[in-house]
């Protein structure tokens, strides 16, 4: 690759969506804006390498594409009455005054008026430049499908006019939460499928909004969470099978990411405002403690759970909780707690069966572990956690 | 930009409303109006006849089909609309939120095909 072509693919990476957030706000036209984004990295392959890489090459990006938006304008209406370009100066992209409108594209994407399902999709396309292949394929859809529903969503906040504005005070709350769901999304589908890399492009979205949002402890939660998981990318998984995170090398933990994370959850700390995705960070804290003491402190662990089911009751969290008791006080006020959550809940919930069958087993239970067990691998579609499940089964019978 | 307003309603939600339920809910919806005009966004607003008087017609595949009743197959049936002029889906959002037909059943929210004024 020649220097022009990476400095253009940098370029790509770190400004697609800053440029595209500024050649669609003020008409909504993310797809007009899509294109002419693309004919300006297309300029850039061809002009940088023969006359050298611009000073500015933001600002030489914004303005090809700018030039290509009005040529469009003008074939479009077939006159031109403004001169659109002049009005983009060109020192606009660095210029401390001019506010980052990546943030206000997140919450384009993120809108109530779009499909909750396509936020994440949306933003990885739209922020960061992903093609519809690459994220039907991190979702698991066909790419027409993907394309397809990507193209309808961005005429809609074409058609609709849905502003690309920063919500006032009233409706900030509840529209922040979409963006952070849409991000811890995009996380969530790395955890599954980590060979999609798409947990990287969760930290970049995370990292973006933290520093978008410097006083926003939950942006700053979520960016700790998501940096903890990460660095735990290496040890997760040994020879194919998935190993916990109370047992897992603390070695292969990545010690910038937790540098990072450490710094990111003390910032938001320090604004006195907890909130679920700063709980969720404090428990993976607790867990990357070990690397320092070699034990897991479950009783912070306990207390962290408790707080979390507070603010934010979930299956999923009341299961966690009674895994955490179990390792406290005993596999059977594991179990007691796990017999406290809804019933009907937890039927069908692969966690819940996997918590049982491991209380049960350190109970010495053996009969009805093995049937919980049986369960869990019923409804493990992961191969790793699959493996897992398999040798601690396999395990009871010794 | 103008939007429209589609206020639905499930007719049996209505039918146990007494005279002086109308009243009331013609009050609320005075309420409603005036607010749309202090603020100077009102454009237009109608009641409708009841779902049974509504008659549907179409041109789909180049012919035409004229139809007794709502197109839509679902409990909520149009009852009325408001066109508001806001400069965005935000704004008339917001308004939306604020309708009284909001409460009962469902407010469709569309922009005007015509682009804005």
């Amino acid at each position: 690759m020649t220097e022009a072509a990476r400095t253009a693919e940098q370029a790509a990476r770190a400004s697609y969506g800053k440029l595209l957030a500024i050649l669609a706000k003020r008409t909504s036209d993310i797809s007009a804006a899509e294109d002419a984004l693309a004919d300006a990295f297309a300029k850039a392959l061809s002009h940088w390498p023969e006359n050298g890489i611009p000073a500015k090459p933001e600002a030489w990006l914004l303005t090809a594409a700018r030039n290509r938006l009005t040529d469009q304008q003008r074939r479009a209406v077939r006159f031109s009455t403004t001169n659109e370009v002049s009005d983009m100066a060109a020192d606009v992209v660095s210029s401390p005054e001019h506010p980052d409108d990546r943030l206000a594209l997140m919450f384009v994407c993120a809108h109530p008026a779009i499909a909750p399902d396509l936020h994440t999709p949306l933003m990885l396309q739209c922020v960061l430049g992903f093609e519809a292949g690459d994220i039907a394929r991190a979702f698991l859809v066909s790419p027409a499908a993907m394309a397809q529903r990507l193209v309808r969503a961005k005429r809609k906040i074409l058609d609709a006019k849905i502003p690309f504005v920063i919500p006032d005070a009233g409706a900030l709350p509840s529209r922040l939460e979409a963006i952070y769901e849409a991000i811890y999304a995009a996380h969530a589908l790395d955890w599954l499928a980590p060979s999609d890399a798409m947990g990287d492009e969760a930290l970049y979205l995370a990292d973006l909004l933290a520093r978008q949002r410097p006083d926003d402890p939950e942006a700053l939660g979520l960016a700790a969470l998501i940096a903890f998981t990460h660095a735990r990318n290496d040890a997760r998984v040994e020879n194919g099978v998935l190993v916990p995170i109370h047992e897992q090398d603390t070695d292969l933990w990545h010690g910038r990411l937790i540098s990072y994370a450490l710094d990111a959850l003390n910032r938001a700390q320090k604004l006195g405002r907890p909130g679920r995705y700063q709980i969720e960070a404090a428990i993976q804290s607790v867990h990357i403690h070990r690397r320092d003491t070699g034990r897991t402190d479950w009783a912070s662990l306990s207390r962290l759970y408790e707080a979390l089911i507070r603010l934010y009751p979930t299956v999923g969290t009341a299961v966690a909780r009674a895994a955490v008791l179990g390792e406290l006080h005993g596999p059977e006020t594991g179990l007691a707690a796990l017999d406290r959550i809804d019933a009907e809940a937890i039927e069908t919930h692969q966690p819940a069966w996997a918590t049982r069958a491991e209380l049960l087993s350190r109970a010495g239970r053996t009969d009805e572990a093995a049937i919980a067990f049986d369960q869990a691998i019923s409804m493990t579609a992961e191969e790793p956690l699959w493996q897992y499940l398999e040798v601690r089964r396999r395990n009871l019978e010794k | 930009m103008r939007y429209t307003f589609l206020l639905y309603t499930d007719p049996a939600d209505l039918a146990g409303m007494t005279p002086d339920d109308w009243a009331e809910e013609k009050q609320v919806y005075g309420a409603y109006i005036g607010a749309l005009h202090e603020a100077g966004v009102f454009v237009d607003t109608d009641w409708l006849q009841p779902v049974d008087t509504a008659t549907t017609l179409s041109l789909k595949d180049g012919e035409k089909r004229v139809q007794d009743g709502p197109f839509a197959e679902t409990k909520e049936t149009l009852g009325g609309y408001f066109v508001i002029n806001v400069p965005d889906l935000d704004a008339a959002l917001e308004w939306a939120e604020k309708c009284p037909a909001a409460q009962r059943g469902k407010v469709e929210v569309r922009a005007s095909g015509m682009g804005a004024e």
